[in-house]
């Protein structure tokens, strides 16, 4: 005769590992925040767990379990931690993962209710309107992204320098992807020689500041954006009130000064830079975290002259390679900002678009830098963006 | 022969091409085997005292030669070295 349900269950359980709610909070506090050596799952409804969880879980209904695990524990050597409302549902989910290959799986027993009863902290996690679960739904059903990392990006704030070619499509996909708030630094206006490769803009919109028409193009988008305007040049007297407080800058400026200013800058803030340039048919793109990887003057120590420098005059570029290497430094945002992937970090990505070849090379932190070798509080208000005669250079070159 | 692989900025010293062909047994041979092929890349390779100009970055297949052994870097005929030179636009 088959068992009963609840005969099952405790079938089920005599074959798993337990745990007491005791000494998984004992852990986690002992590991500082976060799940450290555990990765602890919550296998409950959405539902439930909108009503709160255990701080540092991750959310992986019992329903999408073996579907959805991989991505939250993609090591099936690591201690996992189940837990659900009262410990029948979690002790399932145990066998199941055990099945699938988990080689150190535990059920909590009296599951969230015993936790919370104990007294533990629990936390209400921030949940996206119905709204927002159908705008962001292929999101949802990413596993590297997922409900959590769509209010990372929700909750980030992302500058980004210059509504240009290489801004255009990043503000276009990062609003469309729902990065809650968006700073644009600009002060040109729209002009027809634009439009050719700066797709937020349009036809009608010729003479107006690129960040008001940056902002409508974004907001037609997703209302959801809070977009922030800088109309202005960036420099040394103003970088350091705009950028601070940003999660991510996007780098797209068509100079070098101001690139050698933004370095410098973030790397005293400890900003993030997503860096591209373009020229022809040839693109550039790495990731700056300052004091994880390499800083722009670690891979260009110093500008070139003029004549090898083409930012400082008129020069041509494909229109569609902006796009290219825009949205490149878009995804390079959104991996940042969720944890998803490996960031291109300490590594140059050189794209070619007439022979459609990728090339990737290698950056190495200077341990002799001018101004990632020290710290942050070391680089003074004057050595920002400093480097000889550029203005100079740049004047030459017409 | 080695392979460099030539920046925008400076393909029209080497006849616009992308790609040229260069023989040397170290870095240092190898990109004067270029200089003396396309003299108007000299000025823009190479400093006045023979080192390499701060500003161009020269990679041995992926790695930095700044990194390995400058322009004594071993080379060898299958090798590709890129020339780079920061680019701004945006």
């Amino acid at each position: 005769m088959s068992p009963s349900g609840a005969e099952f269950i405790r079938q089920i359980k005599s074959q798993i590992a337990q745990v007491d709610p005791g000494e998984v909070h004992e852990t986690l506090s002992s590991s500082g925040n976060g799940s450290g050596p555990i990765a602890l799952i919550d296998v409950r409804e959405s539902e439930e767990v909108e009503r709160g969880l255990i701080p540092g879980a991750k959310h992986v209904p019992r329903g999408h379990l073996e579907s959805r695990i991989e991505g939250a524990v993609p090591d099936r050597s690591q201690r996992v931690v189940l837990y659900c409302a009262s410990g029948n549902r979690s002790a399932l989910a145990a066998k199941t993962l055990e099945e699938l290959g988990y080689e150190n799986v535990q059920s909590m027993t009296g599951g969230y209710t015993l936790w919370k009863d104990r007294g533990y902290k629990v936390e209400v996690p921030k949940v996206l309107t119905p709204e927002q679960r159908e705008r962001y739904s292929r999101h949802m059903l990413v596993p590297e992204i997922g409900p959590e990392g769509q209010q990372k990006m929700l909750d980030a704030k992302v500058l980004l320098l210059g509504a240009g070619g290489l801004g255009s499509p990043t503000a276009l996909y990062l609003a469309a992807g729902g990065i809650g708030t968006i700073g644009i630094v600009d002060d040109d206006v729209v002009d027809l020689s634009n439009l050719q490769r700066q797709v937020i803009h349009t036809t009608d919109r010729i003479g107006t500041p690129k960040v008001d028409s940056a902002e409508e193009a974004m907001k037609a988008i997703n209302p959801d954006v809070d977009v922030v305007k800088y109309e202005t040049r960036l420099d040394a007297s103003n970088i350091m009130e705009i950028i601070a407080g940003y999660d991510v800058i996007v780098d797209g400026v068509d100079n070098f000064p101001t690139r050698y200013l933004l370095n410098d800058a973030s790397v005293r803030l400890k900003i993030p830079v997503v860096s591209a340039s373009i020229l022809g048919f040839d693109g550039q793109l790495s990731v700056f975290a300052p004091y994880e990887g390499p800083c722009y003057r670690c891979l260009y120590p110093v500008p070139p002259p003029a004549e090898l420098a083409p930012s400082c005059g008129a020069n041509g570029v494909l229109g569609v390679l902006p796009g290219t290497m825009g949205l490149l430094q878009a995804t390079e945002v959104i991996k940042l900002i969720t944890g998803a992937g490996e960031p291109l970090i300490g590594r140059l990505l050189l794209y070619e678009a007439l022979g459609a070849t990728f090339t990737e090379l290698k950056v190495r932190r200077d341990p002799e830098c001018a101004i990632c070798s020290r710290e942050p509080d070391e680089i003074s208000d004057e050595e920002l963006g400093v480097f000889p005669d550029y203005e100079a250079f740049c004047a030459a070159a017409g | 022969m080695a392979t460099v692989r030539i920046p925008p900025v400076l393909r029209p010293s080497v006849g616009g091409v992308k790609e040229v062909a260069a023989d040397g047994d170290n870095v240092g041979a190898v990109l004067r085997a270029l200089t003396d092929q396309h003299p108007a890349t000299q000025s823009q390779i190479f400093a006045e005292g023979g080192e390499l100009n701060r500003y161009v970055n020269v990679y041995l297949n992926d790695e930095d030669v700044r990194v390995l052994g400058g322009l004594d870097t071993e080379v060898g005929s299958d090798d590709v070295l890129v020339i780079l030179p920061a680019m701004a636009g945006g």
